[in-house]
């Protein structure tokens, strides 16, 4: 993966602009020393890794606005980093860069639970929002897999999504307001705990610009009122295009299930393996939850049974118990762990139509076979955001590279089947340089616009999202 | 000029020399009429795209709304979020397009439970201020390949483009629907009780004081979760509340959504966005007949013609926007803070630097 050859200019003038910093943030909010900048080299895509210039961890959304101040005036770039969970290299540093993470804000603000909403600092972690609300019967519903560890602003950066969205939405529908800090220091609020925009949806394009657009440090989240229950059922079945039918006619039935999670037979073998959820011996698997009082539950449950009986289930299995219930869950969210166990593997993003699930999932079959690199699948069926994850052997010379080619046909894939390169990880440097595949030059130009007009010398993550070629001249700029 | 296709569309506003006035079906202008040559996208019509079973449309931007919403309710789907029809508020003739829907983020009651028009909106096509076709977004739900333009685009009013296609993610339409009614309710009151439905988890979708100063708390479902549901919030609120039964209810909510108690009154209308809570203080200070929606989180507020409803609530949390006004001097949105309106004006320049899309409609 090519990154820019880091600025000499920037990289001379390193001892002043760690002494201008250390004049607006304490000393431990400032890591300049070697062996600790290490541990922010690389996110969670972790075959890239770079050592920044500095990294500063401030604790108020002052302290942010001084850094980006200072890095502004000395055309220093800036990676904002939530807790380096970016699958797609989000956080990736260059050597000319200066970090700024959010990780050490991370206070509950306000919790207002009549007007349905909350106020954090962004460096509280995902889990961490709904844990503070749970109590007293409330939740903030987008849930990506890494929810234990992600950060608001990281969730923010993405706009992340997760399992339950085909009912409650992604993080842009659940974000009300932030504090974002510009490049030059400046601080707005956009949004609040009212809906809608005064004037431009500004929050609407913040919210998924991944990190290029501002520092936001505090959020208004919605929060909302817990279902009175919960339940999943089980279904197997002898094709993954029966499978892929059956979604489709759950969801023309008028039935709205807050998750339907699919995985093919490769991935039930590594889930079962690894956390013994019950899942049965078949070729695709469907976990359909429904929520509501008990009567609503059964009442839904039996109109998805009667259409999954209408496919020939191999297997179809309703949760019986609470314990029934997570075990089901704890093997469908263990999906990557398990993987990992077995294997090194990379973890795909596209999104698909739905009709096309059949067709898609039978292509990446038989480019599985042309490239010889084995393909488990995971994915939310209901919403089409696919989960290829390509195995492959880091040990093997060439085969990270395979490996690499592989998944940017299939993303090529989805797109040309009507869908897009990434359902909620985000584009960061992975997935750069296909941006192309998807969008005509002129898409791209209006979206950096965009960023033109909030970040005019592109210093904030600059690069990252648009292919290298296409913002190399605003990035020299 | 009324093109019959996105390309033609591009050419004229590449060819534009002056000013133009963006229309869709021109049911939902407001604030002082745009001076300018009308270009209407009515010459854009159709469905290009329909898969009941992924939830997704596709259509022109001049389609008729009324023909998507007939398209859907075939299959039993809709667009959840229920959008405005203005037409009676503002005493205008006209079809509703899509494009006009999303231009303006028409948005009605079930705002509250599933968002706005930009929450359903999952990709737009349009036609910047150089004549440029631009594509955003796309047809599939969970999507976040590059900027977010569509959302940007929502709500724009034709100032950063000229959308030619819009695609939507759907909902089902539930079996069922019912609505709670109360007796007369201060604005403090109903607020509070409007609060505490929407945060029982029986899924309210609707909850609005009427101008007749009555609470309605609307739910939809399975019959039978109709039923347990009604009851168990009419038990967690007590009190005394009329039913109304699916018909009945359909029909209350469109005349809440539609503001038909101030259709036909005269004066001017504001329509002001605050945090719920805030609400009823925000109604003492307009001193006027006001209509509430989204659990108190929107205020339609009846007010004397050349009224400047802004300067009477002072400073608040929130926004007032003049949807039907009679004083031209007064800004139609909201003054932003001056960093963020520099930030609009800055998008302006990029997206139309000649200043050719509906000029001055939003600052």
């Amino acid at each position: 993966m090519e990154m820019p050859i880091p600025n000499a200019a920037v990289m001379s003038k390193r001892d002043r602009v760690l002494a201008r910093l250390a004049q607006v943030v304490p000393s431990e909010a400032l890591i300049t020393d070697e062996a600790e900048r290490r541990a922010y080299e690389c996110d969670a895509l972790t075959a890239y890794r770079c050592i920044p210039l500095a990294v500063t961890l401030p604790t108020t959304t002052q302290e942010v606005s001084d850094i980006l101040r200072i890095c502004h005036e000395e055309d220093v770039p800036v990676v904002p980093r939530g807790s380096g969970t970016s699958l797609a290299g989000g956080a990736l540093p260059t050597a000319d860069s200066v970090i700024l993470g959010v990780a050490r804000m991370r206070d509950m603000l306000e919790v207002n639970y009549a007007d349905r909403y909350v106020r954090v600092q962004t460096g509280m972690t995902n889990l961490a929002v709904t844990g503070e609300v749970e109590s007293d019967g409330f939740f903030y519903a987008p849930d990506p897999s890494s929810q234990l560890a992600c950060a608001i602003a990281g969730n923010i950066a993405m706009n992340s999504g997760g399992a339950h969205c085909l009912k409650y939405g992604v993080t842009t529908n659940n974000l009300l307001g932030v504090t974002i800090v510009q490049m030059d220091g400046t601080v707005l609020e956009i949004g609040g705990a009212h809906l809608d925009a005064a004037g431009y949806d500004l929050l609407g394009v913040i919210c998924g610009s991944e990190g290029q657009l501002g520092v936001v440090t505090e959020a208004t989240l919605r929060i909302l009122p817990k279902p009175e229950g919960a339940r999943p059922v089980l279904m197997g079945f002898d094709s993954n295009e029966v499978a892929g039918e059956c979604v489709s006619d759950i969801i023309k039935a008028g039935v709205l299930p807050v998750a339907i999670e699919f995985m093919d037979r490769p991935c039930i073998r590594a889930c079962e393996d690894f956390a013994h959820a019950g899942y049965p011996d078949c070729e695709a698997l469907l976990i359909v939850e429904v929520e509501g009082s008990a009567a609503e539950i059964d009442e839904q449950l039996g109109v998805i049974k009667q259409i999954a009986r209408r496919h020939n289930p191999v297997e179809l299995r309703e949760s019986q118990s609470e314990e029934e219930s997570k075990k089901i869950w704890l093997g469908r969210k263990s999906a990557f762990g398990a993987m990992g166990q077995i294997n090194d593997y990379m973890c795909l993003d596209g999104t698909i139509p739905v009709s096309s699930l059949p067709f898609v999932l039978r292509r990446i079959g038989e480019m599985s076979k042309e490239f010889g690199l084995d393909v488990a699948n995971v994915f939310h069926a209901g919403d089409g955001n696919m989960h290829p994850l390509i195995l492959f052997d880091a040990n093997k010379p060439g085969d990270l590279e395979l490996c690499e080619e592989f998944g940017a046909e299939i993303l090529k894939l989805c797109v040309e089947a009507g869908g897009c390169l990434t359902g909620e990880h985000g584009v960061g440097i992975e997935k750069r340089d296909l941006m192309s595949v998807q969008f005509a030059p002129e898409d791209l130009e209006a979206q950096m616009r965009v960023k033109d007009v909030f970040d005019p010398k592109w210093l904030l993550n600059p690069a990252k999202v648009f292919p290298l070629g296409a913002s190399a001249g605003r990035r020299a700029a | 000029m009324q093109p019959e296709s996105e390309r033609e569309l591009s050419e004229m506003v590449r060819a534009a020399t002056g000013a133009l006035r963006i229309c869709g079906g021109g049911t939902r202008a407001i604030g002082r009429p745009v001076l300018g040559e009308v270009l209407s996208t009515t010459g854009l019509t159709g469905i290009t795209l329909y898969e009941p079973g992924a939830l997704t449309l596709v259509a022109q931007a001049g389609t008729p709304l009324a023909e998507v919403e007939a398209a859907l309710a075939a299959e039993g789907q809709r667009l959840a979020f229920e959008p405005m029809d203005m037409r009676a508020l503002l005493g205008r003739e006209g079809t509703p397009t899509v494009g006009g829907m999303v231009a303006a983020n028409a948005s009605g009651p079930r705002r509250v439970q599933v968002g706005a028009c930009r929450d359903s909106l999952i990709g737009v096509r349009f036609v910047d201020g150089k004549g440029e076709v631009i594509k955003n977004g796309g047809r599939v739900m969970k999507n976040v390949t590059g900027y977010d333009l569509v959302k940007l685009m929502a709500g724009s009013w034709g100032t950063l483009g000229v959308l030619t296609e819009c695609s939507f993610k759907l909902l089902p339409i539930p079996e069922t629907q019912a609505t709670l009614v109360s007796d007369e309710m201060t604005p403090e009151g109903a607020v509070a009780t409007m609060s505490r439905a929407l945060t029982t988890p029986f899924e309210v979708n609707g909850a609005a004081r009427g101008a007749d100063g009555r609470v309605y708390l609307r739910m939809e479902g399975f019959a039978k979760q109709v039923a347990y549901r009604r009851q168990a919030l009419t038990d967690a609120l007590g009190g005394a509340w009329q039913v109304l039964e699916h018909a009945a209810s359909v029909a209350q909510w469109q005349s809440l959504r539609d503001v038909m108690a101030f259709a036909d009154q005269p004066g001017d209308v504001w329509r002001v966005s605050v945090k719920p809570s805030d609400a009823a203080a925000v109604v003492a200070r307009a001193d006027c007949p006001v209509a509430m929606d989204w659990g108190g989180g929107l205020i339609w507020a009846l007010v004397p013609e050349g009224c400047d409803l802004r300067s009477r609530l002072g400073t608040f949390s929130g926004h007032a926007t003049l949807i039907r006004g009679s004083d031209a001097a007064l800004p139609v949105f909201h003054p932003e803070p001056a960093p963020v309106a520099a930030l609009a004006q800055g998008l302006r320049a990029k997206f139309d630097p000649r200043g050719v899309l509906n000029p001055g409609l939003m600052g």
